[in-house]
């Protein structure tokens, strides 16, 4: 039987490129990076060798990179830094979207209970912002607007040069989430006008448990860790020099293969959103461009995803699904319902994300697969067979 | 899979007594879309003793398995004894739920029930009410 990993907005396989680069820093170069003898200063070099490199693929400054345990915490440090700033200027609201990663929204959930205002836009059936409805939602006291430089559901881009733009012209901070973005998508933070961004090591092949913040020269940012000098005092711990080396690494091999990995995964994205096209009343979720290349999101009407994944799973399929049950919420995915999708539909989700390890015979093998196990699933669906008598509408 | 054990496993993946019984003696559907689960049940019974039994299910695997085990413990009881079949009972020969799925076990045991009184008032016969809670009362979408 074929095994497909089909889930790499979840995680990714750590490449050799990372693994090798790290190693050595847990055998030979594994002092502490604040001891001054010869062992330490080697885990130190290595560790401002990874944060240059972290910085280039970005476009910004070896200081401007503080490592973190991954992306949470970079999210929750970016909105903390700026809730900070602002509150002292007395500038206490926030602008996001509707369908950011929790990281985002919980952390500004938390700021509301704290006497912050957070307008979050709607992100439209397209999910999709545009520069002008950030625009109009600033106010005078508006301190941040953090949108999401890729929604990790359905892969949606969302104007990030011009939401910098408009952030910039109104002299507001914009951070933001872009987990799912670096090493798949050219950023420039100077270009882009970003003042904040976070990422994720296992989001690019590096490993887990690892992520940085980036934030413009000037921004002090606000501990969410206390301790320790570390991060020039910013994120106390003692470095995870091993995983910051293998992030480094992993970032920079996809930012040297980003147009040749993003050709590549295109076309198997674009083949599997053609092939699942065909599936009756089922419907892409989210614009089909601007979409990351990996991304592919659909629902399918009558069913029910958790049951969907386990029969793929049974088929070696890996993939993964907005529906309630997977959540272990009452309520599917949130992303889904920004989207406009209504809740039984929302249900039967499915989203398969692929990398340049994917191959079209994978593609193929699923487009194979999937349809009968809608089939399978809709015919012993009381849902489907109300549809299919006419007692109930169609949505999709 | 380690989410599910081997039974529920297998009755997801072989469910027993799917489908639909024409003009069927009662039919019972409980939970909603909304919430994510919908069970449809279908009864055949014959001197007060349930003769063939299917179902359908939109829901996850738990749910799927929980109407399939629940089907085939009902199958050729009596009325009184399928009655008596609690979502404990269906959990147990389950080899067990995750908690957060229990709901599913309640959602069986409410079908069956519901899929009776249909019977019942299909047929004119009286019963105490108060064993059968209407659907939006009852457990599974509370438990949540």
């Amino acid at each position: 039987m074929m095994k497909i990993y089909a889930d790499n907005a979840a995680t990714t396989k750590m490449s050799g490129v990372a693994l090798e680069a790290m190693l050595p820093y847990m055998t030979e170069h594994y002092g502490n990076p604040s001891s001054l003898y010869t062992i330490g200063q080697e885990a130190k070099e290595g560790l401002e060798a990874a944060r240059a490199t972290v910085a280039s693929c970005i476009g910004a400054q070896p200081r401007e990179i503080t490592f973190t345990s991954g992306g949470s915490e970079a999210d929750n440090q970016a909105i903390r830094t700026a809730a900070v700033i602002g509150a002292r200027k007395g500038k206490k609201h926030i602008i996001s979207t509707k369908f950011e990663h929790h990281a985002v929204l919980h952390t500004l959930a938390k700021l509301e209970k704290e006497g912050f205002e957070v307008t979050l836009l709607d992100v439209h059936e397209t999910g999709l912002v545009t520069a002008q409805e950030v625009k109009d939602a600033i106010r005078e006291d508006t301190c941040l607007v953090t949108i999401m430089f890729a929604n990790n559901e359905i892969g949606t881009i969302q104007p990030i040069a011009e939401i910098g733009k408009v952030c910039h012209e109104a002299g507001v901070l914009f951070h933001t989430d872009a987990v799912q973005a670096a090493g798949h998508v050219a950023i420039d933070v100077n270009a882009m006008n970003i003042d904040m961004l976070s990422m994720s090591g296992h989001k690019f092949h590096g490993p887990k448990g690892v992520g940085a913040l980036y934030a413009r020269r000037g921004i002090i940012l606000t501990n969410i860790i206390e301790g320790g000098a570390q991060e020039r005092g910013k994120r106390a711990g003692t470095e995870n020099v091993p995983g910051i080396v293998g992030m480094a690494a992993a970032l920079k091999d996809a930012c040297d293969h980003l147009d040749e990995n993003a050709k590549k995964v295109t076309a198997l994205r674009d083949r599997l959103i053609e092939g699942l096209s065909e599936i009756p009343h089922c419907a892409l979720n989210g614009a089909k461009a601007p979409r990351l290349p990996g991304n592919v999101n659909f629902c399918f009407e009558g069913i029910e995803g958790e049951s969907l994944l386990l029969l793929l799973d049974a088929k070696g399929i890996s993939a993964s699904s907005g529906s309630a049950c997977t959540s272990g919420s009452l309520d599917p995915s949130h992303v889904l319902l920004a989207i406009g999708r209504p809740h039984e539909v929302a249900h039967g989700s499915l989203r398969l994300t692929l990398c340049e390890e994917n191959t079209m015979e994978e593609v193929e093998y699923m487009l194979k697969e999937i349809p009968q196990v809608v089939t399978y699933l809709r015919n012993m669906s009381p849902v489907w067979k109300e549809l299919e008598r006419g007692e109930k509408q169609f949505m999709l | 899979m380690a989410l599910y054990t081997d039974i529920v496993m297998d009755h997801f993946m072989n469910p027993r007594n799917v489908g639909s019984i024409e003009n069927a003696d009662g039919v019972g559907e409980v939970g909603n879309a909304k919430c994510g689960d919908i069970m449809k049940m279908y009864l055949k019974i014959k001197d007060d003793k349930i003769e063939d039994v299917k179902f359908e299910t939109f829901g996850c695997g738990s749910a799927i398995a929980s109407s399939s085990m629940a089907t085939e413990m009902i199958k050729g009881k009596t009325i009184e004894e399928a009655l008596n079949v609690t979502n404990k009972d269906v959990v147990d020969a389950l080899g067990g739920l995750p908690a957060h799925k229990l709901h599913c076990s309640v959602l069986a045991e409410e079908a069956v029930k519901s899929a009776v009184k249909d019977y019942y008032d299909k047929n004119g016969i009286a019963y105490d009410k108060k064993k059968f809670p209407e659907c939006e009362n009852c457990e599974s979408c509370r438990m949540v």
